[in-house]
């Protein structure tokens, strides 16, 4: 995990004495809100339906123990006693004080956190691969990439201002979990021909009003390379990318409006300007982000721990566990266990202070004091033991942590929706919870394989509905909340774009049309078939055909 | 003209508050003053503007209210959410205080 | 507006031309990239130091072969939010190798200073009638830590860790 040095905490000590300064020159009224915007959202800081929001980053996902803890701490001091892991792999709190968010800040800094550029028009917090360093067939940690980024990305003096928001994504696993098609710039690590390492780097893809499927502008970019290429793109985004019309200004509206092969023209010229000058890292700086990055003193174990096949013949409530929640780990002996946020009723990606602190406490004794946040909304701890496993399952338990769902119909992706943001057309949660109470039976869920609900409760597509297997976005229909259904989307290395079936449907009746989609998806699968191939082999017709039957 | 209030978000710690018949900003929406006609708006919107030139609101605007039994509530549903609290959490916002 | 040049306020000498109608003899001015294009010969006949004004949205290509000739390149930011000029700064600076004043104006606000002069620019004048050169010099030392390249001659991190471990 990367530790910040004297340089960084100076950095993010300066930070947090000059957001100190803005937000007193707001309450002051030195600044207008205007002016003041902006600057809140550069540190994260929104206006919300009921209160402040403040987003604070996570970049590409990773905390440590101490950091878990400290956002417990923030969340029981300044806030309601509970945090949101979003989809950015980041955590929002919905209730702080304006006034005490130079102090909050200056707690993250204490242990190398901060909310910078996690909202406003720039290049926003780096979101990579939630197993990264544990999973098999990764090309290079992701994450010493994503940092690079972060680093190069902060208080970018050039791209500061851009015509949009900008996300980056990263990931170095053949198995896409960092959705980097629908990003504006998403990086797939891979080897050329000659074994050399670099990424394939995708532009233009994103959701909201308009979703596309990043385009491929560089089937090969030498890893040396990445920041002067990725200068060279945010150059040619910053200087033509539209700034007529909100809808239309991010990445991926030039990208389709010139076309890709326009776009990288531009940027390939704009990069022979720029290739092998300051802006690329030098090797020495490479080598101090690389090896702090390096695996942490795994023990040499079997590939199979004898006491962790016992208790899963033993406890089939803890073997059901096993099946849906750990991945398998490229170090023998160990696993990746995901923690569900999503316990059947509750808001999906929500959070205690006392679970934070809880899973802090159980990273420190398990697992290396090692953290992700997915986001598909999870925590992960990503080295266990496989002897161990047992014990954290118990652990888990009472914490309401240990419901064995991951990527099935119940671990849902939900925006916070008409709940607390003022954008939303409709809620999300409570769909969400709705849809969870309907498939509390475990062994249903399971047979029904993996399947990926997402939920937006509006068209900027937070919740990725887009990239949903089933999508559900909320819609405002005359003063009232109704949901339309997309089916076919897919986050991953196969991504795709939802296709909307028909007509929304109303707040009462949304949970009953996921049933008939699954119910139809049910009666139409091959043996072992997940649903998003029945979707693609079959079509939309049978499913419109049963949502839309006339009774 | 639908019966309207002002409402909008403190400045120093963001709670939603509405403007009332004594020019002092209410937690409660059933406290704020209710008009129904333009002028009438439009003044009230006036007085919420130098609330925000002294710092003590951000974005102010107006909403329609419809009567009830405790007083007006808003007619939307977004603004009832956002008088009373999450509807998926009733132990937090106004709703959890009673409001 | 204050101009704010190498850390003072100072008095802005230039006459900033529009579209037409006389230019005087013997002033310093600007002129619009249009003027500029239409009366190039005539412009460059004048004795006194010629300058330029570029909207947002007139990038650096459109006059970086032509930059020797200004001693004054004046960027116009329509609003804080148009991060175009950041773009065409540095480019001026280095891809064009100009050395002249680069000055923003328009909606210059404190909080964009220090990105701004981190692009090239060097002279300010900046839209809060009341700036001072105080509050510009604590703009300029709020942040110390540069994670990145750019036109200024700050060293970013990503060499000054390597400097202070050599010297270890």
């Amino acid at each position: 995990m990367y530790t910040y040095d004297a340089f960084d905490e100076t950095f993010v000590t300066e930070r947090v004495a000059q957001f100190r300064d803005q937000v007193a020159r707001r309450l002051s009224g030195e600044l207008t809100e205007d002016q003041f915007r902006p600057l809140r959202l550069m540190n994260g800081l929104y206006l919300q339906l009921h209160a402040y929001m403040l987003r604070v980053a996570i970049p590409y996902g990773t905390l440590t123990s101490i950091q878990l803890r400290r956002l417990a701490h923030i969340a029981r001091r300044y806030d309601k006693g509970y945090g949101h892991f979003t989809t950015r792999q980041n955590i929002q709190y919905n209730w702080p004080a304006l006034k005490d968010t130079p102090d909050i800040l200056a707690d993250l800094a204490e242990v190398g956190m901060h909310a910078i550029q996690t909202s406003g028009n720039c290049i926003r917090n780096v979101t990579a691969d939630q197993f990264a360093g544990a999973a098999a067939g990764e090309i290079e940690d992701p994450r010493i990439w994503a940092e690079i980024i972060r680093q190069w990305s902060t208080l970018h003096p050039e791209f500061s201002f851009l015509p949009r928001k900008f996300k980056i994504a990263v990931t170095a696993s053949p198995n896409d979990r960092a959705a980097i098609a629908v990003h504006d710039i998403g990086l797939k690590m891979v080897r050329d021909q000659h074994g050399e390492v670099g990424f394939t780097v995708y532009v233009g893809g994103g959701m909201g009003r308009t979703p596309f499927i990043g385009k491929e502008i560089r089937a090969f970019l030498p890893k040396a390379h990445l920041l002067s290429y990725l200068e060279a793109v945010l150059r040619v985004y910053n200087q033509h990318g539209r700034r007529d019309n909100m809808f239309k200004s991010r990445i991926k509206i030039l990208v389709h409006e010139i076309g890709a092969d326009a776009f990288r023209e531009r940027v390939e010229t704009e990069w022979a300007a720029i290739k092998d000058g300051p802006v690329e890292l030098p090797a020495e700086e490479l080598a101090r982000i690389a090896e702090q990055f390096a695996p942490p003193a795994f023990e040499t174990l079997a590939a199979v721990a004898p006491e962790f096949e016992m208790r899963r013949f033993e406890d089939r409530a803890f073997a059901r566990w096993a099946r849906a929640n750990l991945f398998p780990h490229r170090q023998p002996g160990y696993a990746i266990v995901n923690l569900s946020l999503k316990p059947e009723g509750e808001p999906p990606g929500d959070a205690s202070a006392e679970q934070m602190d809880a899973v802090a406490d159980l990273a420190d004794r398990f697992g290396f004091g090692d953290i992700r946040v997915t986001h598909e909304q999870n925590l992960v701890l990503p080295h266990v033991r496989q002897k161990d496993l047992y014990e954290l399952w118990q652990a888990l338990l009472p914490l309401g942590l240990a419901t064995p769902n991951i990527g099935t119909v119940t671990d849902i992706i939900a925006c916070p929706g008409l709940d607390y943001c003022s954008l939303a057309n409709a809620r999300s949660i409570n769909v969400a919870e709705d849809i969870t109470r309907r498939f509390s039976d475990l062994d249903r869920a399971h047979d029904l394989g993996e399947l990926k609900i997402k939920i937006s409760g509006c068209i900027n597509a937070c919740g990725h509905h887009h990239v949903g297997h089933i999508g559900i976005l909320g819609v405002d229909k005359k003063g009232e909340e109704h949901y339309q259904i997309t089916l076919g989307g897919d986050a991953t290395e196969t991504a795709s774009i939802g296709e909307i079936v028909g007509p929304a449907f109303s707040a009462a009746r949304i949970v009953d049309a996921v049933e008939t989609v699954v119910t139809t998806y049910v009666g139409h699968r091959a043996p072992g078939e997940r649903f998003l191939d029945t979707y693609r082999r079959i079509g939309m017709k049978p499913f419109k055909d049963s949502l839309y039957a006339t009774h | 003209m639908a019966p309207q209030m002002v409402t909008a978000n403190r400045l120093a710690d963001g709670v939603v508050v509405y403007l009332a018949a004594d020019g002092r900003w209410r937690e409660r929406c059933a406290d704020g003053h209710v008009v129904d006609d333009r002028a009438s708006a439009a003044q009230l919107l006036a007085t919420a503007e130098a609330a925000v030139a002294t710092c003590d609101v951000v974005g102010p605007y107006l909403i329609d209210v419809v009567p009830g039994d405790g007083g007006p509530r808003p007619q939307r549903y977004r603004e009832q959410i956002r008088a009373a609290g999450p509807s998926i959490r009733t132990d937090l916002g106004k709703q959890a205080e009673g409001y | 507006m204050p101009l704010i040049k190498d850390g003072e306020v100072v008095a802005d000498v230039w006459m900033h031309a529009g579209d037409e109608g006389p230019l005087p003899p013997d002033q310093p001015v600007t002129v619009p990239l249009a003027r500029w294009q239409r009366e190039r010969a005539s412009l460059l006949a004048r004795s006194a130091p010629l300058g330029i004004r570029l909207t947002s949205d007139q990038l650096a290509p459109e006059i970086g072969a032509d930059a020797g000739h200004f001693a004054v390149i004046v960027l116009v930011f329509p609003s804080f939010r148009d991060g175009r000029p950041y773009s065409t700064a540095r480019l001026l600076r280095e891809r064009y190798g100009f050395r002249g004043e680069l000055r923003a104006s328009g909606d210059v606000l404190r909080d964009q200073l220090l990105f701004m002069q981190r692009c090239g620019i060097d002279a300010f004048d900046i839209a809060d009638k009341a700036a001072t050169a105080e509050a510009w010099r604590q703009a300029m030392a709020e942040i110390s830590v540069f994670y990145q390249p750019a036109s200024d001659q700050r060293v970013p991190v990503t060499r000054l860790r390597h400097r202070a471990r050599a010297a270890e």
